[in-house]
């Protein structure tokens, strides 16, 4: 025991691991955060309002020009935010199952930090990808296995809040989320037939398929596959028009009806975070991830190369996140029925034809 | 009565796969994106106040800076929720105005009761009381919520008049008394 | 003074509809009871006719007969009407067998339409200031028969605005219509000709005779019956719209003459009191005096709290002391013909259980042979009726004095009464134990071990016996000013209080003329339901 503690304290490993892990919360906070921003903003600009345009501190506010703009860009909302949901009494209802009301918010949170560390956004100039975790591209078949956990966090808060409304929100989400697991599968494997082929040995690696993408995008050779892949990450993330699990309209809060204060924030970040996941999923497989432009993969070289790849990676993941907002403010709430039967009776379907089509094609022209 | 049965005209493969009503959505939601707003920054920005709007009830003085009311208590009377208070009064014969004869010597609104609904301004015989431009009253408690007399006046200042009712009713009867009647 | 008989009715042909009417009444009131409205101004039922305000025009006609056989003339098997060349004036008119009159002919329309725009050519526009609004006869006709808007060229004429025509009445010249109501007022009903119209045209004006002024005690009656704003109330000018004001019947309680009042208030406060139209009492008048009386319930030295020993009490405890201070030995009640009925009901059972000595004392002033008699007490009657007394009013009380001294009284209850000055000094008050139920503080409350809050007319109901041996019913017009009142529950539920006097049938109330009222009339039985459309009070009478 005292040796693991000396190892604990001595090994510098240590303390880098620890770093990374807090720069990566940071991150994802701040993305969140500002993914919140980016949702009242498009919300307010789509209804014919301002947005939040008040936050402000003063040491920003002396900044002539930027202190201004930064307040009437509600850049610095997101701290309030955050810091609001810090703040906030952290109230623990008396009728809850105590143990796993707390933990909910962070199984919920936890996969979607896991699976953020693997996701590859650009490459270095040496060919390595670079991701928060060196050499850890584990393939999607892990990323969906661990991402899907976040439903646990859902079911679990329904069930420990002890009360209808939570409950029925959990079920809903569980659900739905395996009714779309499965179109979300089937769809992809088209992308990893003709990427792994016979004779290639990628496995299922995100790298391999985003360098598979040199030339046209996957979009155009999968287009249908990409739209049932689409469909699916906004039933997955439980966004509209399929957030079942949270429902206002009929469900009040949803699952997290009984939740307040941080424990309430840790949901919306675990949200954003599976956003940002499904998002650069959908990048990586379809839209040639770091890639520039379609038949441009990279532009200029070296270092420079790898910083622009870096970038439009993340002007891809910035669309996407505006696209899920967009489509929310757009489109109503589906019907429960109306969820179930889209799953089961039009993706699977469509998804299981798109693979035989592929497959049938490639078996017989051996083409890739 | 006939029943014509009116059958409905089966939906095409793209209006069922739903796909081309979105991509209508979300042009719908972006032209409103690019539009500017529509709402107004509240405490910074004022709206423009028309010129028949119904605010806050005041009551007015003519351009001599006579007061208007003369307690007739119409409006009082004619109050839907009874917001009006008045406490007639006789000006004192040796004022300015004492032609007059009648002046509230309390007026009060309360505007927790108040509906603004304008009927007070219609049957005032003297239009003296006016609901102005003035649509923001706030109060810390009831008390401040009620509009005495002073308050009133000082909330809706002069108006133009073109009668001058009792001016020129004086102006009259002092002719005729030069006159020898 | 009473009959029996009820008049003969006529048949009169009215826009071609028949109604039976009294026989030679006059028109403008025959009309009225049928329910048709004659327009009017000059005319009042109590006056003699003047007919010169010209609005109750109207066509008369009658059956033609044939001057040569006396047989009236048929025309399509019903008699020929012929009517007047000229309209007439309905109010120097009485009905008579087979009389036709138009009234809502064009003629007739004309005529009232033409006789509005003349009154409004000088009429000011001062409505909004004019304390007649609401009730003035002006402005209901002008809705009616006004046009709107005025065919004057000229100005209009200015005349004083603010005449003091008598201590309670002001005068606006220009709001007169020249009716000269107030004028036959004065000259026919008060007695007292002082008022009367000067120049000519456009200038007439009202006015006092030389050197004399409106000041007997019925000035304000032509306050009432000016049809317009131009005679108004000093006391009640620019107080308050009529049409704010509740109105309450009520008696007047100034002498046994009783009569007839309305109570107009608001939100509690009282405003004014006019006299209401009672023909068997007062017809339409009453005594300005008994206009003032109404300031009793404000007065700052009204008993609003029970006092023991002058030291604030609960009521309880009062009720508790008062109790006491009458077991104390043999006791002497000081009734009084101020209370109502119903309380001297239970103040008689009171001295019959205790078997006291009751007196009553006697309030004398000078009667003015019209709506004020000798008796300046409204219920003395009541107090012979309920059997509080069996004797004439004392005229003071010196006996209950002397009694006092010989000790042969140990407790005194003093209702309404101010005893101290009335004869029994206070030092023989102290002698005894005392209760005092007052209404306002006197010299006896300062006096009396007890003293218990009372109710004016105003805040409660009941019942007075006036000089005629007439039951007459006051309502309650405003709530209470003491906040709790023995007198309040000590009535009520109590069907002793019934004053049931008198036998089954009762002679329906005859036309008396005000004079012959107010002298004190023999004690007799003629009980009537008092003021038309009510009844009198329930068993349940509250103090």
């Amino acid at each position: 025991m005292e040796a693991f503690l000396r190892d604990l304290l001595l090994n510098t490993a240590w303390y880098f691991t620890a770093a990374r892990g807090l720069i990566l919360i940071l991150i994802v906070m701040t993305i969140a955060g500002y993914s919140v921003l980016l949702e009242r903003k498009a919300s307010a600009w789509i209804q014919g309002r301002i947005g939040p345009n008040r936050t402000n501190h003063p040491l920003i506010a002396w900044i002539p020009g930027l202190g201004n703009f930064l307040m009437k860009g509600g850049f610095i909302q997101p701290a309030a935010d955050g810091l609001k949901f810090l703040f906030k009494e952290d109230a623990l209802p008396g009728h809850v199952r105590k143990t796993y009301y707390v933990l909910a918010p962070i199984v919920a949170l936890a996969p979607a930090l896991i699976v953020l560390i693997m996701l590859p956004f650009g490459k270095l100039p040496t060919g390595e990808a670079i991701s928060l975790t060196q050499g850890a591209d584990v393939g999607v078949l892990f990323m969906f296995a661990v991402s899907s956990l976040g439903v646990y966090g859902i079911a679990l808060a329904g069930w420990s809040a002890n009360s209808k409304f939570p409950f029925l929100g959990a079920v809903r989400g569980s659900a739905q989320l395996i009714s779309y697991e499965l179109a979300m599968g089937l769809s992809v494997l088209t992308v990893f037939l003709a990427t792994s082929g016979p004779g290639q040995d990628h496995g299922l690696s995100l790298v391999a398929i985003v360098d598979a993408q040199t030339g046209a995008w996957n979009i155009l050779y999968h287009p249908v596959a990409a739209l049932v892949f689409l469909i699916s990450i906004f039933a997955e993330t439980n966004r509209h028009p399929f957030d079942m699990p949270e429902s206002e309209t009929d469900l009040v809060g949803g699952f997290h009806t009984e939740y307040g204060a941080f424990k309430f924030g840790l949901f919306f970040v675990a949200e954003y975070g599976h956003m940002v996941i499904g998002s650069s999923l959908f990048i990586l497989m379809f839209l040639g991830g770091w890639h520039v432009l379609p038949w441009v993969p990279t532009v200029g070289s070296g270092a420079v190369a790898s910083l622009l790849g870096v970038a439009a990676f993340f002007a891809k993941l910035c669309f996407f996140l505006f696209f899920f907002v967009w489509v929310r403010w757009t489109i109503p709430r589906f019907r429960y029925d109306q969820v179930m039967r889209i799953g089961w009776r039009v993706l699977l379907p469509v998804a299981i034809l798109n693979l035989l089509v592929y497959f049938l094609y490639y078996a017989l022209t051996g083409a890739r | 009565m006939a029943i014509k049965v009116v059958e409905r005209r089966p939906l095409t493969l793209a209006e069922r796969s739903y796909l081309p009503q979105i991509l209508a959505g979300l042009k719908v939601t972006w032209d409103n994106m690019v539009r500017p707003p529509v709402t107004l920054q509240y405490p910074d920005e004022r709206p423009a106040i028309p010129q028949n709007y119904r605010g806050v009830p005041t009551l007015v003085m003519d351009p001599n800076g006579r007061e208007k009311c003369v307690s007739c208590q119409l409006c009082e009377f004619v109050c839907p929720p009874k917001a009006i208070r008045i406490t007639p009064g006789e000006i004192a014969p040796d004022a300015p105005n004492a032609h007059v004869e009648k002046a509230p010597q309390e007026f009060e609104i309360n505007m927790l009761r108040c509906i603004y609904c304008g009927l007070c301004q219609e049957v005032c015989p003297e239009e003296a009381i006016w609901l102005q431009s003035q649509y923001s009253m706030t109060g810390t408690n009831r008390e401040m919520m009620v509009n005495n007399k002073a308050r009133l006046y000082e909330l809706g200042g002069t108006l133009p008049d073109g009668h001058h009712k009792w001016d020129k009713k004086k102006q009259e009867a002092e002719r005729q008394a030069q006159e020898g009647h | 003074m009473v009959t029996d008989n009820k008049p003969s009715l006529v048949t009169i042909n009215v826009d071609g509809v028949e109604h039976q009417v009294p026989a030679g009444a006059n028109l403008v009131d025959a009309l009225g009871k049928i329910g048709k409205e004659v327009p009017h101004y000059c005319y009042h039922p109590k006056l003699p006719v003047a007919g010169n305000c010209r609005m109750c025009l109207v066509e008369l006609g009658s059956p033609m007969r044939d001057r040569a056989t006396n047989e009236v003339v048929m025309e399509n098997g019903k008699p020929k009407i012929g009517w007047q060349p000229k309209p007439a004036i309905a109010c120097a008119t009485n009905v008579s067998p087979g009389l036709h009159v138009r009234l809502e002919s064009p003629g007739v329309k004309a005529c009232r339409e033409g006789v509005t725009e003349m009154l409004l050519l000088n009429h000011p526009l001062d409505c909004p200031i004019c304390d007649q609004a609401g009730e003035c006869k002006l402005q209901e006709f002008s809705a009616e028969y006004g046009r709107g808007y005025s065919r004057y060229l000229d100005e209009k004429n200015a005349k004083p605005k603010k005449t003091r025509l008598g201590p309670r009445v002001t005068l606006d010249d220009e709001r007169c219509i020249l009716c000269s109501r107030c004028v036959r007022f004065s000259s026919e009903i008060a007695k007292d000709p002082v008022l009367g119209f000067v120049n000519r045209g456009s200038f007439n004006t009202l006015t006092c005779f030389p050197g004399r002024e409106l000041d007997n005690n019925y000035s304000l009656n032509t306050v009432d019956i000016c049809p317009v704003g131009a005679l108004t109330s000093t006391d009640f000018r620019f107080k308050m719209r009529v049409w704010f004001l509740k109105q309450t019947p009520s008696i007047d309680t100034e002498s046994s003459a009783g009569a007839n009042t309305t109570v107009w208030s608001r939100e509690g406060k009282i405003y004014r009191v006019t006299p209401r139209r009672n023909d068997a009492v007062n017809d339409t008048w009453m005594a300005d005096s008994g206009r003032e009386l109404f300031k009793a319930v404000e007065a700052p030295n009204r008993v609003t709290a029970a006092t023991v020993k002058q030291a604030p009490a609960t009521l309880e405890a009062a009720l508790v002391a008062a109790q006491q201070a009458l077991a104390a030995g043999p006791l002497a009640i000081v009734g009084s013909a101020h209370m109502s009925v119903e309380e001297q009901r239970l103040l008689a059972r009171l001295a019959q259980a205790r078997n006291a000595v009751v007196y009553v004392p006697a309030h004398l002033g000078k009667g003015d042979g019209l709506l004020v008699s000798e008796d300046r007490t409204p219920n003395f009657r009541g107090a012979l009726v309920t059997g509080l007394t069996d004797r004439a009013p004392v005229a003071d009380l010196k006996a209950l004095a002397a009694d006092i001294d010989a000790g042969k009284v140990k407790s005194v209850l003093i209702v309404r009464e101010d005893a101290v000055m009335l004869g029994l000094p206070a030092s023989t008050l102290a002698k005894v134990r005392s209760v005092a139920l007052a209404t306002h503080h006197s010299v006896t409350t300062a006096a009396a071990e007890v003293v218990l809050p009372a109710l004016t007319v105003f805040e409660r109901s009941g019942t007075f016996i006036n000089c005629q041996f007439r039951l007459q019913a006051f309502a309650q017009a405003v709530p209470a000013r003491p906040a709790r009142c023995p007198t309040a529950s000590c009535s009520r539920d109590s069907p002793a209080s019934t004053p049931r006097t008198s036998g089954p049938s009762s002679p329906p109330p005859c036309p008396r003329s005000p004079v012959s009222t107010a002298r004190s009339s023999p004690p007799k039985a003629s009980r009537s339901t008092a003021p038309p459309g009510r009844t009198t009070s329930s068993p349940k009478a509250n103090c």
